[in-house]
């Protein structure tokens, strides 16, 4: 058993840290919950069908006047809140991973060619980064919000607010993948079994993604659970801002938004709830990314 | 004066405690230097850290007594170990560049130390940083004393790390590798000095280091350590000239000599691979007219690099790597190349392989001629006809591929073996010529050391059926026995496929044992090209003659 998990230190810590452990917990309940939701959910916030009015405001289950059916109560719409909730994470978990697919494809690219060809190619990209970085992630959103409804069609407006978002969170999250991912090519650059790729006369993109992308995947796998967090948390914003998905397909944020009317009205299930949901979402993901982060550097330990 | 006894550290870990040294005896006299000697992993810095108290925590000593004169330094407060420390031990370490605080002066890193354990004005301080400046044989110490130490060369710092050590009059220092980061000449120097300051001073040396040409220079004792153990101890003559111990004899026998060549390194068998399996490799190494020696020529080949930026309008100056050299290496051959840092033996081998583009010249492979740098194209017949091995087995081999993948590439890339279970067997057979089990084709590079690494090294640049192979350093990495190893490994395969060879280094010992021919690079300038033999017995250029002056050698009177 020693000599296991001798081999395999990172799982030795991970068995000695409680806080990953539980982060893990959490975020596994969470992402699952969010994969299974159209099995578990009581009611199908989307289907105006499935739930009633008559349920409408109804308080947690310890609470006085709660149905037991409603574990976290309902909200003004007669939605359980459960529901709404495991619905709402799965189209942020859906938007943020998608987002964050496409801004490591992005930057991940960008920053292996810009470290592997220096030079002029390098300088462009960064400073490129560097304009991108300038801007909050929000008016990143605005901007493509704006020119998407300014430039198609109204009739799939609608259809494609889901994409808008998604692209926006990318654009505004490529960079640290860039960065990364160049600060990182550079070092390799410099060794040995680098150049020796080069010298035989291999294409430049076996070598950038067959010899140094596996060398440099550590640093980019903290990057990207800290920035899974950011992506969801930024879906989050944008939704309650109201620039990002409608009332009727509600996302973790839209949730937050809608429970803001009811904020002093004594309802305060229906912020409360969703609103510490996302914490302990994003929180432990955090979490996992700091622990990510001390294997991966072994002079933090 | 300085008594060991019994000396044993141990650092604790979540697996149970790791014994670093044990049972380590040793005393140093006033005045003596005691050199301290094995190969990596020995245990020689730990023996200095535990002494001078700053073991790296969690490390502990286990049992033992350390005295120094009547003082018993295990048994000391933290406070006064801190007043030892500096005021009767002091330290040298291997680096001088980072030593050295580069954001004060050495004026004021002097001052600092000597006022720190003695109760002296400023100026008075002062007087004697200079004093201990011009002591060290640092000319017009008084001026010189302002600059920072960027502004000094790398010996110069070393020998101001020296003066820092002696400016509380210590009665012992401790020498942790002091000369391995400079060049021969420079470390002559500073070993110089080290002898001097132990007579004049009456200071006791513990001149820790892996070189033992440096230990038989200047060592009046020495111990061999192996293992966190000590095997062998005494005066230095009778333990490097007379060995008693199968260790030390051992690695006496694998330390190169640089007055005479041998043909072969005396090495312990190793359990190596059935050589029979290594068949495969050879046949097909051997196959077809794969085996016409190549040479190589170089003419008035020039490369040069743009030099630091001073003005922004103006194009930097350019910083001259190899100046005009022209140089003929014989089909079949070995050529040694020999010269300091810095005197542009890597650029050579970087402008042969096309990672450096040449200024001017021209280079021929055999009858054909090589591009320049870039202008070389990837399917160049030269990509696949000239290899390196290079210096760090560490970072030469991609840390992420099985040692089957590594080895595998040149023969699917260069397109010699169609079919991927072919391509490995070849590859496991290629493990067994050079030495290693077949088996480690499912490893990864991590599970194998210095020496086996750069086994597979040479097993990658084989695969290639190279015909001129580049060795950038390729033992210097690595202990003196596993060295002894890998150049008898490279000696027998160049005699089996008369592969031509240039072969660099900074160690002119091992420059004798390879190379048939010998050429001295200083500056970028070629100093003198000739037979091996002729320039180590009798060298033209008065820089051969310097570099081979300052070499630590042992005395050949201790030759058994």
């Amino acid at each position: 058993m020693i000599a296991f998990l001798k081999k395999y230190e990172g799982l030795w810590l991970f068995v000695h840290s409680p806080a990953a452990i539980i982060a893990t917990f959490v975020a596994a309940l969470i992402f699952l919950g969010a994969l299974f939701a159209p099995w578990i959910a009581l009611v199908n916030p989307y289907d105006l069908a499935s739930f009633s009015l008559f349920d409408g405001l109804l308080p947690p289950a310890w609470e006085d006047g709660a149905n037991p059916k409603f574990l976290l109560g309902t909200d003004d719409q007669g939605r359980d809140m459960i529901s709404s909730i495991l619905y709402g994470a799965r189209l942020s978990l859906v938007i943020g991973i998608s987002a964050l697919t496409i801004a490591a494809v992005i930057g991940v690219g960008l920053g292996l060619a810009a470290g592997y060809y220096g030079g002029r190619f390098d300088a462009i990209v960064m400073r490129i980064a560097d304009v991108q970085l300038a801007l909050p992630a929000i008016l990143t959103a605005l901007l493509i919000d704006g020119i998407a409804r300014g430039i198609l069609p109204a009739a799939i407006q609608q259809d494609l607010r889901v994409a808008v978002l998604t692209l926006a969170i990318a654009l505004s999250l490529w960079v640290n993948f860039a960065r990364t991912a160049r600060a990182s090519t550079f070092v390799q650059m410099n060794k040995e079994y680098v150049q020796a790729a080069i010298m035989m006369g291999q294409r430049p993109m076996r070598v950038m993604f067959v010899h140094i992308l596996p060398n440099i995947l550590g640093p980019l796998l903290v990057i990207l659970t800290v920035d899974l967090a950011s992506a969801i948390l930024l879906e989050a914003t944008l939704s309650f801002l109201g620039i990002g998905l409608p009332a009727d397909s509600p996302s973790l944020g839209t949730l937050i938004r809608i429970g803001m009317q009811f904020l002093l009205s004594g309802e305060w299930w229906i912020l409360w709830i969703p609103t510490l949901f996302l914490v302990a979402l994003v929180v432990s993901i955090n979490v996992l990314g700091d622990f990510l982060r001390d294997i991966f550097n072994p002079r933090l330990r | 004066m300085l008594t060991i006894k019994d000396l044993s550290v141990k650092f604790p870990s979540r697996f149970g405690d790791f014994t670093a040294i044990e049972d380590v005896d040793m005393s140093i006299k006033p005045g003596e230097i005691h050199g301290l000697v094995g190969e990596s992993g020995a245990g020689k810095s730990t023996v200095g850290a535990a002494v001078i108290g700053l073991l790296q925590a969690p490390g502990y000593v286990a049992h033992g007594t350390l005295t120094l004169g009547d003082t018993d330094l295990r048994s000391l407060t933290p406070v006064q170990a801190h007043k030892v420390r500096g005021d009767r031990i002091s330290m040298i370490f291997q680096d001088p560049q980072t030593s050295l605080n580069p954001l004060m002066t050495i004026e004021d890193q002097l001052i600092e130390t000597i006022q720190a354990h003695s109760d002296v004005s400023e100026s008075a301080a002062r007087k004697r940083a200079v004093d201990l400046l011009e002591e060290i044989g640092i000319k017009n110490a008084a001026q010189r004393i302002k600059a920072y130490p960027h502004q000094f060369s790398g010996g110069m710092r070393q020998r101001v790390v020296i003066a820092l050590a002696i400016s509380t009059d210590p009665e012992l220092i401790i020498a942790d590798e002091p000369t391995t980061a400079l060049d021969v000449a420079v470390q002559s120097q500073v070993l110089d000095l080290i002898q001097r300051l132990a007579k004049e001073r009456q200071i006791a040396f513990m001149l820790i280091t892996h070189d033992i040409g440096v230990i038989a220079q200047v060592a009046d004792r020495v111990t061999v350590m192996r293992k966190g153990r000590v095997m062998e101890s005494g005066d230095t003559a009778q333990v490097l000239g007379a060995p008693e111990h199968p260790y030390t004899k051992a690695l006496m026998d694998a330390v190169p000599p640089l007055d005479r060549k041998l043909d072969r390194f005396r090495v312990p068998d190793t359990d190596g691979a059935l050589p029979t399996q290594g068949d495969v490799a050879e046949n097909w190494l051997l196959e077809g007219d794969q085996h016409e020696r190549t040479g190589l020529s170089l003419e008035n080949l020039t490369v040069q690099f743009l030099g630091p930026r001073t003005s922004f309008f103006h194009k930097p100056p350019p910083h001259v790597a190899l100046d005009n050299v022209t140089l003929k290496i014989k089909p079949g051959s070995i050529m040694g190349l020999v010269g300091e840092s810095g005197s542009g033996k890597s650029t050579l081998a970087k402008a042969i392989t096309g990672l450096v583009s040449p200024n001017s010249g021209t280079m021929m492979l055999g009858d054909t001629e090589l591009p320049f740098g870039k202008s070389r194209n990837r399917h160049h017949p030269s990509r696949q006809l000239v290899q390196m091995v290079f210096q760090d087995p560490y970072s030469s081999l991609n840390s992420r591929h099985r040692i089957g993948d590594i080895l595998a590439e040149p023969l699917w890339f260069y397109g010699f073996v169609k079919d991927a279970k072919e391509r490995e067997k070849l590859a496991a057979s290629m493990l067994s010529l050079v030495g290693m089990q077949p088996d480690a084709i499912t490893k990864f590079p991590h599970q194998f050391s210095g020496g086996q690494r750069q086994r597979i090294a040479v097993a990658r640049a084989l695969l290639a059926r190279p015909r001129f192979l580049i060795c950038d350093e390729p033992t210097s990495a690595l202990d003196v026995s596993i060295q002894a190893e890998i150049l008898n490994l490279l000696k027998d395969l160049q005699s089996k496929f008369g592969l031509t060879i240039l072969f660099i280094s900074h160690n002119l010992a091992v420059v004798r044992q390879m190379a048939d021919e010998t050429a001295v690079l200083r500056n970028g300038k070629i100093e003198e090209v000739g037979e091996t033999h002729t320039v180590y017995t009798a060298p033209k250029a008065e820089y051969t003659k310097t570099l081979l002056e300052l070499t630590p050698v042992m005395p050949s009177s201790w030759e058994s």
